[in-house]
């Protein structure tokens, strides 16, 4: 240390002083500090810019529209026929198909990955499955359209060769097995091994003691599963947009085999129609506005999901 | 001396039978083959997924295999000039934004949240709030771009600009970067922390010479997990209002000014322009897969580095 330090007392004697830390490190180490938390609250930031940018723009949707127009024949924006529950319905209909495809093969491949699968296995076979988790979601709405519809939709189902709601639907479910399969799988390794042991020390059957004991005590981790899938199918955009069938406006129909518009891929093909999101009066806005409406369901979605998540956490 | 006999014969034959016989749970065998194949068939489907994309891009990579990364967007499937090399240098610079913005404020949110926070309300405010963004659909995304950086900010993006959706992605894969490397963060040892502090180290010294270097790699696998996810992503692109058709002037990789031009294309939104010409010329779509090809050439590479990462240093520190 520097002797002609004037914290240290000449006579070398320790005083309180020079025990405390040198002032410009100490600056530096609050800098530091404010500046990390500064970066955390710009998550905060992005939250209320999110917000603030929805509400501001559909307000003025909701406060100029004729609601007659909103409730409808079909999803015209340029046309100033804003019908909201086309958008539903396809949206609807698109999380169920994906569902009825995530949901066995993705908790099957959990149950399989948590339970059954010796370690070797396991090494190999769980990072195919987050391979396909990273596929882009354009990756599978090009999947959706030239393979699913022509192989399984028009062979298996009769439907169109070209883009349905049905071939939208199994290509959003493709993409959401992975996310179904980690969360389960998680939710099932929290189960502590004891139960396990407990069950097959009762004579149990490996079948039973997944079935009876495994899964029931996982439960609220698979339900958060679930959840997140419905959600993440909810606000998926390019498979619906490219395999759904249908091209900037869609009448109403809960058809599975017909084409129609999401959510998701009104309002991509209205910002995509033209170079400009410009249309008659209000169709800018309305973009917006069917924006908020799937913000406020996805939001209380993973609001739901985490409450899930966290009881498993404090249960073990 | 005769054995003693304590049983009947029948009573004897019987007993040998049951423990001599192989226990068939067929319940449990039947439920153990149709996991395997829930399992199998998600694999399958990446394999004809994999299959089809490359058998439809055949021709088209094997008839041209450097001018397709050097050509342009064409009004036709068969110009010999067509090729992805705008939507190259878009994505270029996404993954240029992303990796400025996302990373260093994702990583210093993350020091913050485990290191500096205090366990209080406002602390789970933030975390949740976090796990809440990386929830929101990406469409979402894209209309705070339009709303905020399109519109409110035209004088400093350029509009609908590569800038535009560079930040928008940015803000997109930042709550992956920040959980993540929280995960990585906290993973760290408390008798690492305890030793920096024992030999005097100041708070930011300790997590500069211990904390950090021990979470590199898991938080050097968060950022390739989501660099793969922002290079992607096609909605918010799309909504940021990405060019159909009529992209101006092809410009090199590292020009500056082409950052906040008019216009702008990316290997997402290539794809879905071209699957959307392919109904009036159905060559687009042999073009579309060759895109595919080669995002998922990145996208995949990326993600494996990522998983051979994680696992080497999983194994290694058991």
């Amino acid at each position: 240390m520097d002797v002609t330090d004037t914290r240290i007392d000449p006579a070398g004697e320790l005083t309180v002083e020079s025990l405390m830390a040198n002032p410009r490190q100490a600056r530096k180490e609050r800098l530091i500090r404010d500046s990390l938390g500064a970066t955390a609250l710009v998550s905060v930031l992005i939250s209320g810019l999110i917000i603030w940018s929805l509400f501001s723009e559909a307000w003025t949707f909701m406060v100029e529209v004729d609601w007659g127009a909103v409730w409808d024949i079909g999803w015209f924006p340029r046309r100033g026929i804003y019908d909201i529950k086309t958008l539903i319905a396809a949206s609807l209909i698109i999380t169920g198909i994906a569902m009825v495809v995530a949901g066995p093969l993705g908790l099957g491949a959990a149950i399989y990955l948590s339970e059954y699968a010796r370690p070797g296995v396991r090494r190999t076979l769980k990072p195919i499955l987050e391979i396909l988790a990273g596929i882009p979601s354009v990756v599978l709405g090009f999947f959706a359209l030239e393979w699913i519809a022509p192989n399984v939709v028009k062979t298996l189902f009769g439907g169109p060769a070209a883009g349905s709601l049905l071939a939208a639907g199994i290509g959003v479910g493709v993409l959401v097995i992975p996310l179904v399969a980690s969360i389960s799988e998680d939710a099932m390794k929290a189960v502590p091994m004891s139960l396990r042991e407990a069950s097959s020390g009762l004579g149990a059957r490996k079948l039973t003691t997944t079935v009876r004991v495994v899964l029931p005590a996982a439960v609220s981790g698979l339900m958060a599963a679930f959840i997140v899938a419905v959600s993440r199918a909810l606000g998926e955009t390019m498979v619906v947009f490219m395999a759904g069938g249908a091209a900037q406006t869609a009448v109403y129909t809960h058809d599975p085999l017909d084409g129609s518009l999401t959510m998701t891929a009104g309002m991509t093909s209205l910002a995509r129609g033209t170079d400009n999101v410009v249309g008659e009066g209000l169709t800018f806005q309305s973009l917006f506005f069917v924006g908020l409406v799937l913000f406020v369901v996805t939001f209380a979605l993973n609001l739901v999901a985490d409450r899930f998540v966290h009881r498993v956490r404090e249960q073990y | 001396m005769a054995k003693a006999r304590l049983i009947g014969d029948r009573t004897n034959k019987m007993m040998v039978q049951a423990m001599e016989r192989r226990a068939t749970d067929v319940r449990g065998r039947v439920f153990h083959v149709t996991l395997l194949v829930t399992l199998l068939i998600s694999l399958f489907i990446l394999a004809v997924l994999i299959v089809d994309v490359v058998i439809d891009s055949w021709g088209f990579l094997t008839g041209r295999p450097g001018g397709f990364l050097s050509g342009t967007m064409r009004s036709l499937s068969d110009d010999p000039k067509l090729g992805v090399h705008q939507a190259l240098v878009g994505t270029f610079w996404i993954a240029v934004f992303v990796a400025v913005l996302a990373f260093p404020i994702g990583i210093g949110a993350a020091i913050w949240l485990e290191e500096y926070a205090l366990k209080n309300w406002f602390t789970r405010f933030i975390e949740l709030n976090i796990r809440n963004l990386a929830g929101v659909p990406s469409i979402v995304y894209g209309l705070l771009g339009l709303f905020l950086f399109v519109k409110s900010l035209e004088g400093l993006t350029g509009g609908k600009s590569i800038a535009s959706a560079g930040i928008t992605l940015a803000i997109l894969v930042l709550p992956i970067v920040i959980i993540t490397a929280q995960e990585a963060i906290r993973a760290v040892p408390q008798g690492l922390k305890e030793g920096a502090y024992g030999v005097g180290a100041t708070k930011w010294t300790m997590i500069r010479s211990q904390v950090l270097p021990y979470a590199a790699p898991g938080i050097f696998t968060g950022t390739l997990l989501s660099m793969s996810r922002g290079i992607g992503e096609a909605a918010p692109l799309l909504l940021v209002g990405a060019v159909s058709g009529r992209l101006g002037s092809d410009s090199g990789f590292f020009d500056l000014s082409s950052v906040t031009a008019e216009h702008f294309m990316a290997m997402p939104v290539i794809i879905v322009e071209w699957v959307q010409n392919s109904g009036r010329d159905p060559g687009f779509a042999e073009a579309a897969a060759a895109a595919i090809v080669v995002l998922l050439v990145f996208v995949i590479l990326m993600n494996a580095a990522a998983i051979i990462l994680r696992n080497h240093f999983e194994k290694k520190r058991g």
